[in-house]
Protein backbone atom coordinates (compact mmCIF):
# COMPACT_ATOMS: atom_id res chain seq x y z
CA UNK A 1 0.00 0.00 0.00
CA UNK A 2 1.80 3.40 -0.77
CA UNK A 3 2.40 6.08 1.69
CA UNK A 4 0.17 9.29 2.19
CA UNK A 5 2.79 11.17 0.00
CA UNK A 6 3.03 8.92 -2.30
CA UNK A 7 -0.56 9.08 -3.16
CA UNK A 8 -0.49 12.35 -3.21
CA UNK A 9 2.31 12.64 -5.72
CA UNK A 10 -0.23 10.48 -8.23
CA UNK A 11 -2.96 12.59 -7.66
CA UNK A 12 -0.89 15.61 -7.71
CA UNK A 13 0.40 14.46 -11.34
CA UNK A 14 -3.04 12.98 -12.69
CA UNK A 15 -4.30 16.55 -12.18
CA UNK A 16 -1.50 17.96 -14.05
CA UNK A 17 -2.02 15.88 -16.73
CA UNK A 18 -5.63 16.05 -17.28
CA UNK A 19 -6.21 20.34 -16.16
CA UNK A 20 -3.20 21.46 -17.10
CA UNK A 21 -1.93 22.98 -14.23
CA UNK A 22 1.47 23.30 -12.86
CA UNK A 23 2.80 21.33 -10.22
CA UNK A 24 2.99 24.11 -7.25
CA UNK A 25 -0.57 24.75 -7.99
CA UNK A 26 -1.80 20.85 -6.74
CA UNK A 27 -2.04 22.07 -2.85
CA UNK A 28 -4.02 19.89 -0.76
CA UNK A 29 -6.18 22.98 0.18
CA UNK A 30 -6.94 23.40 -3.63
CA UNK A 31 -10.89 22.75 -5.11
CA UNK A 32 -10.60 21.04 -8.24
CA UNK A 33 -13.08 23.65 -9.54
CA UNK A 34 -12.69 26.66 -7.84
CA UNK A 35 -8.80 27.06 -8.19
CA UNK A 36 -7.63 24.61 -10.52
CA UNK A 37 -10.58 24.87 -12.91
CA UNK A 38 -11.25 21.60 -13.72
CA UNK A 39 -14.98 21.58 -15.44
CA UNK A 40 -17.59 18.10 -15.92
CA UNK A 41 -15.60 16.51 -18.81
CA UNK A 42 -12.63 16.93 -16.49
CA UNK A 43 -14.30 14.61 -14.08
CA UNK A 44 -14.24 11.69 -16.54
CA UNK A 45 -10.60 12.13 -17.27
CA UNK A 46 -9.82 12.37 -14.03
CA UNK A 47 -10.84 8.91 -12.86
CA UNK A 48 -9.70 7.60 -15.84
CA UNK A 49 -6.32 8.74 -14.82
CA UNK A 50 -6.75 7.71 -11.10
CA UNK A 51 -7.93 4.27 -11.76
CA UNK A 52 -4.73 3.91 -13.77
CA UNK A 53 -2.09 5.10 -11.37
CA UNK A 54 -3.79 3.23 -8.97
CA UNK A 55 -5.11 -0.11 -10.61
CA UNK A 56 -8.53 0.28 -8.85
CA UNK A 57 -12.49 0.75 -10.05
CA UNK A 58 -14.15 4.47 -9.91
CA UNK A 59 -18.22 3.52 -10.54
CA UNK A 60 -19.78 6.89 -11.82
CA UNK A 61 -21.13 8.40 -8.56
CA UNK A 62 -18.83 7.34 -6.24
CA UNK A 63 -16.25 10.17 -6.31
CA UNK A 64 -18.95 12.93 -6.67
CA UNK A 65 -22.48 12.12 -6.69
CA UNK A 66 -24.71 13.61 -8.68
CA UNK A 67 -27.23 10.98 -8.71
CA UNK A 68 -27.90 12.73 -5.06
CA UNK A 69 -27.86 16.06 -6.34
CA UNK A 70 -30.24 15.49 -9.40
CA UNK A 71 -32.57 13.17 -7.36
CA UNK A 72 -35.70 15.08 -6.03
CA UNK A 73 -35.81 13.19 -2.56
CA UNK A 74 -32.76 15.08 -1.67
CA UNK A 75 -32.67 18.58 -3.55
CA UNK A 76 -36.01 21.10 -3.23
CA UNK A 77 -35.51 24.69 -5.07
CA UNK A 78 -31.98 24.25 -5.50
CA UNK A 79 -30.98 23.13 -2.02
CA UNK A 80 -29.86 20.24 -0.95
CA UNK A 81 -32.36 18.65 2.32
CA UNK A 82 -31.26 17.17 5.46
CA UNK A 83 -32.07 14.09 3.67
CA UNK A 84 -30.20 14.42 1.18
CA UNK A 85 -27.26 16.05 3.20
CA UNK A 86 -27.26 12.72 5.37
CA UNK A 87 -26.96 10.88 2.59
CA UNK A 88 -24.01 12.56 0.99
CA UNK A 89 -22.08 12.39 4.20
CA UNK A 90 -23.05 8.21 4.33
CA UNK A 91 -21.40 8.85 0.17
CA UNK A 92 -18.19 10.74 0.56
CA UNK A 93 -17.41 10.15 4.26
CA UNK A 94 -13.97 11.44 2.51
CA UNK A 95 -14.81 14.78 2.07
CA UNK A 96 -16.15 17.68 4.85
CA UNK A 97 -19.67 18.71 4.26
CA UNK A 98 -19.82 21.35 6.95
CA UNK A 99 -19.39 24.19 5.13
CA UNK A 100 -21.87 23.39 2.58
CA UNK A 101 -24.31 22.38 5.06
CA UNK A 102 -23.91 25.64 6.26
CA UNK A 103 -25.97 26.93 3.15
CA UNK A 104 -26.28 23.96 0.60
CA UNK A 105 -26.58 25.09 -2.49
CA UNK A 106 -26.45 22.57 -5.20
CA UNK A 107 -24.45 24.64 -8.02
CA UNK A 108 -21.75 25.38 -5.05
CA UNK A 109 -21.22 21.66 -4.34
CA UNK A 110 -19.00 21.37 -7.57
CA UNK A 111 -16.43 23.46 -6.15
CA UNK A 112 -16.42 21.85 -2.40
CA UNK A 113 -13.97 18.81 -3.19
CA UNK A 114 -10.34 19.57 -2.67
CA UNK A 115 -7.09 17.95 -3.55
CA UNK A 116 -7.04 16.06 -0.17
CA UNK A 117 -10.31 14.79 -0.32
CA UNK A 118 -9.30 13.01 -3.36
CA UNK A 119 -6.54 11.69 -1.34
CA UNK A 120 -8.55 10.66 1.76
CA UNK A 121 -11.00 9.33 -1.06
CA UNK A 122 -8.28 6.79 -2.66
CA UNK A 123 -6.43 6.16 0.78
CA UNK A 124 -9.95 4.89 1.54
CA UNK A 125 -10.87 2.84 -1.63
CA UNK A 126 -7.16 1.46 -1.34
CA UNK A 127 -7.31 -0.17 2.38
CA UNK A 128 -10.61 -1.91 1.16
CA UNK A 129 -9.13 -3.41 -1.75
CA UNK A 130 -5.78 -4.09 0.15
CA UNK B 1 -23.15 13.12 -43.60
CA UNK B 2 -19.60 14.24 -45.48
CA UNK B 3 -17.49 15.27 -42.72
CA UNK B 4 -14.78 12.81 -43.54
CA UNK B 5 -10.86 13.68 -42.12
CA UNK B 6 -9.97 10.22 -42.74
CA UNK B 7 -9.98 7.92 -45.72
CA UNK B 8 -9.93 4.14 -45.20
CA UNK B 9 -9.45 2.12 -42.58
CA UNK B 10 -5.54 0.10 -42.53
CA UNK B 11 -6.01 -2.09 -39.62
CA UNK B 12 -8.74 -2.52 -36.86
CA UNK B 13 -8.32 -4.31 -33.40
CA UNK B 14 -11.43 -3.76 -32.10
CA UNK B 15 -11.36 -2.79 -28.38
CA UNK B 16 -7.59 -2.10 -28.83
CA UNK B 17 -6.43 -0.18 -31.96
CA UNK B 18 -7.17 1.14 -34.96
CA UNK B 19 -5.11 3.05 -37.93
CA UNK B 20 -6.47 4.70 -40.97
CA UNK B 21 -5.21 6.97 -43.75
CA UNK B 22 -5.66 10.81 -44.90
CA UNK B 23 -4.65 11.78 -48.45
CA UNK B 24 -4.31 15.22 -48.60
CA UNK B 25 -5.25 16.61 -51.76
CA UNK B 26 -5.65 20.00 -53.73
CA UNK B 27 -8.84 19.24 -54.54
CA UNK B 28 -9.78 20.04 -50.92
CA UNK B 29 -11.26 23.41 -51.56
CA UNK B 30 -10.15 24.88 -48.15
CA UNK B 31 -6.34 24.38 -48.89
CA UNK B 32 -6.75 27.31 -50.90
CA UNK B 33 -7.66 29.11 -48.66
CA UNK B 34 -5.16 27.80 -45.87
CA UNK B 35 -3.24 29.28 -47.02
CA UNK B 36 -3.17 31.32 -50.54
CA UNK B 37 -0.24 30.14 -52.31
CA UNK B 38 0.89 27.87 -49.26
CA UNK B 39 -1.61 25.12 -48.90
CA UNK B 40 -0.73 23.10 -45.52
CA UNK B 41 -3.17 20.78 -44.16
CA UNK B 42 -5.10 22.36 -40.74
CA UNK B 43 -3.80 20.76 -37.16
CA UNK B 44 -7.24 20.79 -36.15
CA UNK B 45 -8.49 18.96 -39.14
CA UNK B 46 -5.44 16.20 -37.63
CA UNK B 47 -7.37 16.69 -34.63
CA UNK B 48 -10.73 15.69 -36.20
CA UNK B 49 -9.08 12.94 -38.56
CA UNK B 50 -7.82 11.18 -35.41
CA UNK B 51 -10.91 11.44 -33.52
CA UNK B 52 -12.97 10.17 -36.08
CA UNK B 53 -10.23 7.01 -35.84
CA UNK B 54 -10.57 6.65 -32.28
CA UNK B 55 -14.37 7.39 -32.05
CA UNK B 56 -15.15 4.61 -34.44
CA UNK B 57 -13.18 2.34 -32.73
CA UNK B 58 -14.67 2.83 -29.48
CA UNK B 59 -17.99 2.91 -30.88
CA UNK B 60 -17.77 -0.21 -32.46
CA UNK B 61 -16.80 -1.85 -29.28
CA UNK B 62 -20.00 -1.18 -28.07
CA UNK B 63 -21.49 -2.27 -31.41
CA UNK B 64 -22.43 1.43 -32.39
CA UNK B 65 -25.37 1.53 -30.13
CA UNK B 66 -24.66 4.65 -28.05
CA UNK B 67 -23.43 8.45 -29.57
CA UNK B 68 -19.93 8.49 -29.01
CA UNK B 69 -18.73 12.83 -28.78
CA UNK B 70 -15.06 14.13 -29.09
CA UNK B 71 -15.23 15.94 -25.55
CA UNK B 72 -11.73 16.95 -24.73
CA UNK B 73 -8.11 16.60 -26.21
CA UNK B 74 -6.12 17.28 -22.85
CA UNK B 75 -2.38 16.99 -25.04
CA UNK B 76 -1.76 17.59 -28.48
CA UNK B 77 2.09 18.56 -29.90
CA UNK B 78 2.64 18.66 -33.43
CA UNK B 79 5.94 18.13 -35.08
CA UNK B 80 5.34 19.50 -38.42
CA UNK B 81 2.79 20.43 -41.06
CA UNK B 82 1.01 17.93 -43.75
CA UNK B 83 0.92 19.54 -46.78
CA UNK B 84 -0.50 18.37 -50.57
CA UNK B 85 0.50 14.51 -51.97
CA UNK B 86 1.55 13.30 -48.37
CA UNK B 87 -0.37 10.72 -46.98
CA UNK B 88 -1.03 10.85 -43.46
CA UNK B 89 -1.04 7.63 -41.21
CA UNK B 90 -3.53 7.93 -38.14
CA UNK B 91 -3.00 5.30 -35.36
CA UNK B 92 -5.34 4.74 -32.59
CA UNK B 93 -4.83 3.14 -29.34
CA UNK B 94 -7.42 2.72 -26.41
CA UNK B 95 -6.16 3.43 -22.87
CA UNK B 96 -9.55 3.13 -21.66
CA UNK B 97 -13.36 2.30 -22.89
CA UNK B 98 -15.73 3.04 -20.09
CA UNK B 99 -19.52 3.44 -19.55
CA UNK B 100 -19.66 6.83 -19.36
CA UNK B 101 -16.45 7.61 -21.98
CA UNK B 102 -13.02 6.34 -23.27
CA UNK B 103 -9.81 7.75 -24.20
CA UNK B 104 -7.20 7.02 -26.53
CA UNK B 105 -3.57 7.82 -27.14
CA UNK B 106 -3.11 8.75 -30.80
CA UNK B 107 -0.28 9.85 -33.72
CA UNK B 108 -0.10 11.03 -36.96
CA UNK B 109 2.73 9.81 -39.03
CA UNK B 110 3.73 11.23 -42.84
CA UNK B 111 5.84 7.72 -43.97
CA UNK B 112 7.94 7.32 -40.55
CA UNK B 113 8.13 10.39 -39.69
CA UNK B 114 5.86 11.63 -36.64
CA UNK B 115 3.68 14.46 -37.40
CA UNK B 116 1.86 15.29 -34.53
CA UNK B 117 0.80 12.93 -30.67
CA UNK B 118 -1.73 13.85 -28.81
CA UNK B 119 -4.64 12.01 -25.83
CA UNK B 120 -7.82 12.31 -27.49
CA UNK B 121 -11.26 11.58 -24.58
CA UNK B 122 -14.56 10.99 -25.83
CA UNK B 123 -17.97 11.31 -23.92
CA UNK B 124 -20.86 8.41 -24.33
CA UNK B 125 -24.32 10.48 -24.60
CA UNK B 126 -26.64 8.49 -22.77
CA UNK B 127 -30.33 8.76 -22.32
CA UNK B 128 -30.42 11.79 -21.01
CA UNK B 129 -28.72 13.86 -23.18
CA UNK B 130 -28.78 11.85 -26.11
CA UNK B 131 -32.77 11.88 -26.21
CA UNK B 132 -31.61 15.36 -28.29
CA UNK B 133 -30.52 14.04 -31.88
CA UNK B 134 -27.51 15.69 -32.45
CA UNK B 135 -26.57 12.59 -34.81
CA UNK B 136 -27.82 9.24 -35.98
CA UNK B 137 -25.22 6.18 -34.19
CA UNK B 138 -26.18 4.75 -37.23
CA UNK B 139 -24.16 7.30 -39.27
CA UNK B 140 -21.22 6.33 -37.64
CA UNK B 141 -21.85 2.59 -38.38
CA UNK B 142 -22.27 3.69 -42.22
CA UNK B 143 -19.14 5.36 -42.23
CA UNK B 144 -17.41 2.63 -40.72
CA UNK B 145 -18.39 0.78 -43.76
CA UNK B 146 -17.28 3.68 -46.47
CA UNK B 147 -14.24 3.34 -44.66
CA UNK B 148 -13.93 -0.10 -44.73
CA UNK B 149 -13.70 -0.75 -41.21
CA UNK B 150 -15.50 -4.24 -41.36
CA UNK B 151 -13.09 -5.01 -44.46
CA UNK B 152 -10.14 -5.14 -42.38
CA UNK B 153 -11.53 -5.29 -38.66
CA UNK B 154 -11.14 -8.10 -36.30
CA UNK B 155 -12.33 -9.00 -32.91
CA UNK B 156 -10.56 -9.33 -29.57
CA UNK B 157 -10.17 -13.22 -30.66
CA UNK B 158 -9.06 -12.16 -34.04
CA UNK B 159 -11.99 -13.36 -35.86
CA UNK B 160 -13.65 -11.20 -38.86
CA UNK B 161 -14.96 -8.05 -37.31
CA UNK B 162 -18.99 -8.41 -38.17
CA UNK B 163 -20.99 -5.30 -39.25
CA UNK B 164 -23.91 -5.19 -36.47
CA UNK B 165 -26.28 -4.79 -39.29
CA UNK B 166 -29.19 -4.09 -36.77
CA UNK B 167 -29.34 -0.75 -37.61
CA UNK B 168 -31.47 0.13 -41.34
CA UNK B 169 -32.02 -3.26 -41.95
CA UNK B 170 -29.93 -3.08 -45.24
CA UNK B 171 -26.60 -4.69 -43.99
CA UNK B 172 -26.42 -8.54 -44.50
CA UNK B 173 -24.18 -10.28 -42.33
CA UNK B 174 -22.97 -12.85 -44.71
CA UNK B 175 -22.13 -9.82 -47.40
CA UNK B 176 -20.07 -7.26 -45.42
CA UNK B 177 -17.27 -7.45 -43.50
CA UNK B 178 -15.91 -10.48 -44.80
CA UNK B 179 -11.98 -11.54 -45.57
Amino acid sequence: MPTKDEIFEKIRDALVEALGVDDDEVTPEATLVGDLGAESIDFLDIVFRLEKAFDIKIPRGELFPEDVLTNPEYVHDGRVTEAGLAELRSRMPFANLDEFAKNPIVQDFGSLLTVADMCRFIEGKLELTG
Amino acid sequence: MRWYWIDRFLEFESGRRAKAVKNVSLAEDHLHDHFPGYPVMPNPLVIEGLAQTGGLLVCEYNQFREKVVLAKVPKARFHCLATPGDTLTYTTTVDYIRRDGAMVTATSHIGDRLQAEMEIVFAHLDGELGQKTLFDPASLLQMMRILRGFEVGHAADGSPLRDPAWVGGEADPEQSGTT
